[in-house]
């Protein structure tokens, strides 16, 4: 029995989804989708980590100019793994599958998501196709990019092609029957009185997320089956010596992978827009616009996918449009941004760890967002293409953009998932030095890039040392700014001052009901009746 | 419960949509190759077997006839048409099958699968081994969604004979009769697709 540190609280002995039942077995076969959410937690965190161990092999090689730490085969395993286990198995994830899985029922005043047995399958399919490709990391790796590109996937390379190829086909299910279960409920099961313009922008976003999730994935699952088709029984669909086109490939593959990168941020967005508007008590600016924003996004981000492509044979025409339509999806994003800030104007603003977090969102995803036009135009990118300008643009908007989201919104709800508060002040250092780390590591990689230093090689000229060794440098300082929280989150379980249900005085209807919530989420089923973001009328309580 | 049901539908569209997309990369494919490669991809239809092809055509269309019908008995809560119409849509889809694997025994025989043995008569071998490579990627993944169609079918007949669906429910019946005929469609757009091209002119 655990001993409160903070105020004398008495200890809750009230039933919630934690202490509703124990062992192994109850989590394992559990459909409530709190548990499924906590049990996607650990096992993406786990993949965080074993992406982060390559990402420091990558740092501590370009710390000095020759190839002196690996051999270059080596490096190209390293990268792709990095990216593998990253995107694939991280960021693709995060935020829908945890926050979202436990969120989206609790937001809606639903007993659980439409189909509760599908989100534990779909929790089974992600761990099957981890183990795949951990397999494939094990066996030696993959050499490929985490691309895949044909026809060196195909023909050449001599790494576990098939076996992560198949891992990653088998998470897309994984990711599709979550998108699936999302619409569903966010269509089904609102509360009464929930009408769409009265729901969290969290589940707007969630909601435009869940579209790109099927629409997209799907693409990249028979790419994938195609590409081990080819490269196992020799079915030549993007082989050039039958005349097939690899180019082809690279089509099929970026009308996913483009969209993907929205299914990493647009979710990001949806928690930021709750932490401006409960940190600084408003109503948030312009909800309609933030929330037909997100469905832009998603739509949008299915027409850019060839500024991938730009010197990969595409005509010069079909480049032109696709630069233009690239640039439009600076709109909707821009929009976004300025409502943020529109909403903190006058407002009553506080700032708690989350709040940091989404303050260090918007600046880093404006500059990866505005680096993203560079890249959009045809002739700069031809000039930046393949080089750490890249590397440093999609790391802004992933790493600085849905990471920041992610911890944001994980430090924030936190209470509510486990009923004790985060350590504050350890909390607001941590998100400190995350940003500074986070700049140190990839403000250089863009000057590295603009001065021509391509991606993907171990070795390079010696005048690149200085701004590389800054960013390893940041890079640990990053490593550590991650391990904090992992720390005293662990160590609030068992030692953070007792949460009541609403330690933010948020809004929302999972600020209703006790933390940690029972497992049927509402003791009554709620009746909405007013809009989303009353803050006007509420006064921040405790912390 | 109407909850529920409205909910399994919604959920059953959802998926349709992305099994639409899935098959949708290998129609771009399809289609980036036979502009690119148009005789070779006329040549290569000529070597399938447009008899084989039609009767399954006409062996599908039956099924979903069959499969409707299916349908119609679990609404009106006939359960001996319930079970007839699925055990005929099972046996249809098993014809099927079995007609498929003829045909890919026959491509076996005159070396039209693709890889290391492929050898084809016609001008631009390459090619048309783009076109059987495409025909095999189509038509295996259809015969897969029919296999899986089949077993959830073979559940389905079980679960009747005990008496599991009623009038007032049997939306797993109607759902996977939702699928059987999104299987169904696909085969109308292989069909044409694979075996028709340019048959006219000869």
């Amino acid at each position: 029995m655990s001993t409160p540190t903070g105020p004398a609280v008495p200890v809750e002995t009230r039933e919630h989804y934690l202490n509703v039942n124990y062992g192994v077995k109850s989590w394992l076969l559990t459909t409530d989708h709190k548990r499924i959410a906590l049990l996607y937690l650990a096992s993406i965190t786990l993949f965080f980590f074993v992406g982060g161990f390559f990402a420091v092999l990558i740092r501590l090689e370009l710390l000095t100019p020759p190839g002196d730490l690996f051999q270059a085969e080596t490096y190209n395993k390293l990268f792709t793994m990095h990216g593998v286990m990253m995107i694939f198995f991280f960021l693709i994830p995060s935020i829908p599958a945890v926050l979202g899985n436990f969120l989206v029922p609790m937001m809606i005043g639903a007993r659980d998501l439409a189909f509760p047995r599908i989100n534990l399958l779909s929790w089974y399919i992600y761990i099957l196709g981890g183990l795949f490709t951990l397999g494939a990391v094990v066996m030696g790796g993959v050499d490929t990019g985490w691309t895949f590109y044909t026809p060196y996937s195909s023909t050449y390379s001599n790494s576990n092609v098939i076996a992560a190829g198949i891992g990653i086909f088998i998470t897309g299910f994984s990711s599709i029957l979550t998108g699936l279960n999302f619409i569903v409920t966010i269509h089904k099961m609102r509360a009464p009185g929930l009408t769409w313009f009265r729901l969290p922008l969290f589940i707007w976003a969630h909601y435009a997320t869940s579209l790109i999730m099927i629409l997209g994935t799907p693409v990249v699952a028979i790419t994938l089956v195609l590409l081990v088709l080819e490269r196992g029984f020799h079915i030549g669909i993007f082989d050039p010596a039958l005349g097939g086109d690899p180019v082809l490939f690279q089509h099929l593959f970026w009308f996913y992978s483009h969209p993907a990168v929205y299914i990493m941020i647009l979710p990001g967005m949806g928690v930021i827009s709750e932490l401006i508007s409960c940190f600084s008590r408003k109503y948030v600016f312009g909800y309609h616009f933030v929330a037909f924003s997100s469905l832009a996004i998603a739509a949008i981000s299915f027409l850019v996918w060839g500024h991938h492509m730009f010197v990969s044979s595409q005509s010069v025409y079909a480049g032109m449009i696709f630069s233009i339509l690239s640039f439009l999806v600076a709109i909707p994003s821009a929009i976004k941004v300025f409502n943020w800030t529109a909403t903190l104007y006058k407002g009553s603003i506080s700032y708690h760890a989350p709040m940091l977090y989404a303050f260090g969102f918007i600046g880093l995803f404006t500059i990866g967002g505005l680096t993203g036009m560079f890249l959009a135009a045809l002739g700069l990118d031809v000039h930046v293409h393949d080089t750490y300008f890249v590397v440093a643009h999609f790391h802004y908007i992933m790493v600085g953009g849905a990471v920041m989201a992610y911890l944001g919104g994980i430090h924030f709800w936190w209470p509510k998932i486990t009923g004790r508060l985060y350590p504050e002040g350890w909390a607001r250092f941590s998100a400190l030095v995350v940003f500074i780390g986070f700049h140190l590591t990839f403000f250089p990689q863009f000057i590295l890039g603009y001065l021509g230093m391509p991606r993907r090689y171990h070795a390079y000229p010696e005048e690149f040392q200085v701004l590389n060794v800054m960013s390893t440098a940041g890079a640990s300082i990053l490593g550590v700014g991650y391990l904090i929280p992992m720390i005293y989150l662990v160590w609030s379980l068992r030692y953070g001052a007792v949460a009541g249900s609403n330690p933010w005085g948020a809004t929302g209807l999972e600020w209703q009901t006790p933390s940690p919530p029972p497992t049927e989420n509402f003791k009554e089923t709620p009746i909405v009746t007013e809009e989303p973001y009353h803050y006007s009328i509420r006064e921040i309580k405790v912390v | 419960m109407e909850q529920q049901r409205e909910a399994a539908w919604l959920g059953m569209w959802v998926f349709l949509v992305t099994e639409i997309m899935f098959f949708g990369g290998m129609f771009t494919a399809y289609i980036a190759y036979r502009a690119a490669y148009p005789n070779a991809f006329a040549e290569g239809s000529h070597h399938l077997n447009i008899v084989l092809g039609g009767i399954n055509t006409a062996v599908l269309i039956g099924s979903s006839l069959t499969m409707a019908l299916a349908v119609y008995g679990s609404q009106v809560g006939h359960r001996k048409m319930l079970i007839g119409f699925l055990m005929f849509t099972i046996l249809l889809g098993l014809v099927f099958l079995v007609i498929k694997g003829f045909e890919y025994h026959h491509k076996y025989e005159e070396h039209l699968i693709p890889g290391h043995s492929f050898s084809f008569s016609g001008p631009r071998p390459q090619n048309a081994q783009l076109f059987f490579s495409l025909y095999f990627a189509m038509t295996g993944m259809h015969a897969l969604h029919m296999i899986i169609g089949i077993g959830i079918l073979t559940v389905l007949v079980v679960q009747a004979t005990r008496g599991r669906f009623t009038p007032e429910y049997h939306s797993p019946i109607e759902l996977t009769g939702l699928y059987w005929h999104f299987v169904d469609i696909i085969w109308i757009f292989l069909f044409p697709l694979l075996y028709l091209i340019d048959r006219y002119t000869r």
